[in-house]
């Protein structure tokens, strides 16, 4: 994508694809990042501009330490994550503020207020406070171009990283983008040796110290009078001071209030803040989550409304703030009904579903982890006890071994999908071994990253762009850990799997079982002919086995006495299993379920 | 129709809801409105209850997101899917909805039933409600996948856009080879929703 779009040309661009397009039009030449929502289709576009070498980073404190390489070699270098990715991240993070940079340096990080895809709901702004560094806010794509590019310019400018801060509402909206001109960076790639800069010894790191405080001041004195910290002055009775999407929301709620739009939320521009503050009767600070700028305008002296009326929990929205603010309730709603919930399942065919059929079955206590898998936390299946985060998994299920001793032995494993694992778990397994633990560790190996939509990682053989590439050998891996025990199984044969899974989780020392197949939604999966299974309804004694398994594709349909009788079937009989046969992949796992001879080979298609 | 609305889509995961909200959109925008949408991805899209918020206007539209009561057209995928959303709706909200059952895992493994009737909860309310079997219509044209742009077609009948401008959108936007399968089940869609 070397030729240039023309600027007359209108986008309809998701924040995601938009940010992309910024990262191209900032002649970004190195991206890297780990998958995580709402971040992940950043990356997913920036490899479509084939000037920007992109990839796939087995976590996020590896992409940002490979970002922060590429701009010590003097070009244009992004780093993307979700919120929770920036806490893997920090450790580069917080010294990098003291390296700077050569060629600019933009940090991507997606929140997610109301935790559509999270697990928690941590306010990324703190970051900026704490690591010292410049933090700007898009409210829309058309913005998270335009602040990408100026984040490069101020990155370079400033001799600073710059933290770029998204949400789900600006990650996964889609508005009108304009494409504008190519912008380069002044640096010229190559190495340079810089220590006192580049090499953060004690003695180097003292007199970084003192600069970063230089460049604080001077970045505060650039806020109060870049652009896009912007006055609108209207209906004096109201200010409101508002950034990113809570400025789309208030804006909405009172569009007759005057307001301070802040691009950029750390430093603050103080002067300007009580400026404006001086000309508005009443002043609110309306934003997501934490009280970030309020706490920093009330340490000013100035008096202003915040969290006490604005939820600090969950994400605004114009009714949210009308209803905080004012009271108004607007128009009257209807209540909702009570319905049959409809939470996200695991697909027809998932090998998931056969492990934690199983593990149901043993009883233990499953130290959990992130991903498509964390659904076998829900009924029927109900086999997941634990999930924190990224590769918690098995350093929890070590501790818990050790709290418990012998106690404990036979009744715990830990669950992690490959990416997962490869992310930081392989730290987690190497401690287990190391300490001399018991723990039972299953990676569920089905090839790809795929809760965030089938990203490849090191263990799949391909790259982002599409390259061959080494594919981890997990069990060499495990093995060369040390773990002695190593077995690798086909998820989908439930009554193999299990007699496994028992002799390991006995076992007093360390092992791995690997359920080995791959995801029904890899292109190879999809493409695979299927042999769906069928049902029989006569032989169906309604027991419930095949339900067990909680497969989308096998349906209960309920019966009365009357129409148990009519089809000839005992009266107490409350219904049968019904398989759909266009969505049923065949995978197999009701069928060894079934003690009746109900469910059969059908034709393959 | 007015100058600005709001089309709320809903559906199950899979459904091919966030196509048709984005068909919907680029028909806007040819027709000269600014537009937003907002969706939501990742766990949402495991067969989950799925939604799409889009907004559009003559004016800059500022918030992505629908106000609860705000809702100028429904289109719901799922029958139980559009009753989930009544308060998104008001008196003078029209609802198209196709008249197709999914069952959730809850109601698949006979933990549940299926509410009989749903669709009275939006009726009782004095909605207007278009009911379209758009699997119907699916399978009439040959794609059980064009369960969506048959919406779209039934859609196109109460926005303000020509139905040239529909056209030209589905194809520019969907690939040659689904492209004919696609055309008839819009205009299937628009015979059924007159």
């Amino acid at each position: 994508m070397t030729q240039k779009k023309s600027t007359q040309e209108k986008l309809w661009y998701s924040g995601n694809e938009a940010l992309a397009l910024g990262a191209h039009e900032a002649s970004v030449r190195v991206a890297s990042g780990y998958a995580g929502t709402p971040s992940t289709e950043i990356l997913e576009n920036v490899v479509n501009y084939k000037e920007i070498y992109t990839e796939w980073a087995p976590n996020e404190k590896v992409g940002l330490e490979v970002a922060i390489g590429a701009s010590f070699a003097g070009v244009r270098a992004l780093a993307t994550m979700k919120h929770v990715g920036l806490n893997v991240a920090a450790d580069p993070l917080f010294t990098a503020s003291y390296t700077g940079v050569r060629g600019g340096l933009v940090i991507v990080v997606a929140d997610d207020p109301s935790m559509y895809s999270s697990q928690n709901e941590q306010d990324s702004r703190n970051y900026a406070y704490a690591a010292k560094l410049p933090m700007l806010e898009p409210a829309d794509p058309a913005e998270a171009k335009e602040f990408l590019k100026l984040g490069y310019q101020i990155s370079e400018q400033f001799d600073t990283p710059v933290l770029l801060r998204s949400c789900t509402r600006v990650a996964h909206v889609k508005g009108v983008v304009s494409p504008g001109e190519i912008q380069t960076s002044s640096v010229t790639p190559g190495l340079v040796r810089n220590p006192a800069q580049m090499v953060m010894l004690p003695a180097h790191a003292r007199g970084r110290r003192v600069a970063i405080a230089e460049r604080q001041k001077k970045l505060a004195e650039f806020a109060e009078t870049w652009a896009e910290n912007r006055v609108e002055m209207d209906d004096r009775s109201m200010g409101i001071i508002a950034a990113g999407t809570s400025y789309l929301y208030a804006k909405e709620a009172f569009p007759k209030a005057s307001f301070l739009k802040l691009g950029m939320v750390n430093p603050l521009p103080e002067k300007m803040i009580r400026d404006f503050a001086a000309q508005v009767d009443t002043l609110y600070i309306v934003e997501d989550l934490d009280p970030f700028i309020e706490m920093r305008v009330k340490a000013m002296g100035i008096a202003c409304i915040g969290k006490e009326k604005i939820p600090a929990i969950g994400e605004l929205s114009p009714s949210v703030v009308r209803r905080a603010i004012t009271g108004d309730v607007g128009v009257a709603t209807f209540a909702p009904v009570d319905l049959p919930p409809r939470p996200p399942n695991m697909c027809p065919g998932c090998p998931h579903r056969g492990l934690f059929y199983n593990l149901n079955r043993l009883k233990v206590f499953v130290s959990g982890d992130i991903g498509c898998y964390t659904l076998g936390a829900l009924p029927p299946l109900s086999a997941m006890d634990a999930c924190v985060c990224m590769g918690a998994s098995i350093g929890m299920a070590h501790g818990m071994a050790k709290a418990l001793g012998d106690e404990g032995l036979g009744k715990i494993v830990a669950v992690i999908g490959d990416s997962t694992f490869i992310h930081t778990g392989i730290n987690s397994l190497i401690n287990t071994v190391y300490n001399n633990s018991y723990s039972t560790v299953i990676i569920l190996d089905n090839r790809i990253t795929a809760m965030t939509g089938q990203q490849p990682n090191p263990a799949s053989g391909t790259t982002i762009m599409g390259e061959p590439a080494n594919s981890i050998d997990l069990p060499e891996l495990c093995r060369a850990i040390g773990v002695k025990h190593v077995r690798t199984v086909d998820p989908h044969d439930i009554e193999g799997t299990y007699a496994v899974l028992k002799e390991e989780i006995e076992r007093p020392e360390p092992s791995v079982v690997i359920t080995r197949f791959p995801c029904v939604l890899t292109p190879e999966e999809k493409k695979r002919p299927k042999t769906p299974f069928t049902s029989s309804t006569e032989n169906c004694t309604g027991c419930g086995m095949c339900l067990r398994i909680g497969c989308p594709s096998i349906n209960w349909v309920p019966l009365s006495p009357e129409e148990a009788k009519a089809m000839g079937k005992k009266e107490k009989q409350k219904g049968y299993a019904l398989i759909n046969e266009t969505t049923c992949i065949g995978c197999g796992q009701c069928l060894s379920l079934c003690k009746f001879d109900a469910i059969s080979t059908g034709e393959t298609k | 129709m007015k100058e600005q609305g709001n089309i709320h889509f809903c559906g199950v995961g899979g459904q091919g809801i966030l196509l048709a909200s984005e068909l919907t959109a680029h028909a806007l925008l040819a027709a000269g409105f600014d537009a937003k949408k907002s969706e939501v991805h990742g766990m949402a899209q495991r067969g989950g209850s799925v939604e799409a918020h889009l907004r559009f206007g003559k004016t800059r539209v500022y918030s992505p997101l629908i106000e609860p009561g705000t809702v100028d057209i429904m289109l719901a995928f799922e029958m139980m899917e559009a009753v989930r959303y009544l308060p998104f709706l008001n008196k003078k909200s029209i609802v198209i909805v196709n008249t197709q059952k999914i069952a959730p895992p809850i109601v698949a493994t006979g933990k549940m039933v299926y509410p009989d009737h749903c669709l009275d909860a939006i009726t009782q309310q004095g909605i207007a409600l278009v009911p379209v079997d758009a699997f119907a219509i699916a399978r009439k044209v040959g794609n059980l996948k064009a369960v969506n742009v048959a919406l779209v077609g039934v859609l196109s009948l109460y926005l303000p856009i020509d139905e040239a401008t529909w056209v030209e959108v589905l194809k520019k936007r969907l690939p040659a080879k689904i492209l004919d399968v696609n055309l008839k089940a819009f205009q299937e869609g628009r015979k059924a929703g007159k």
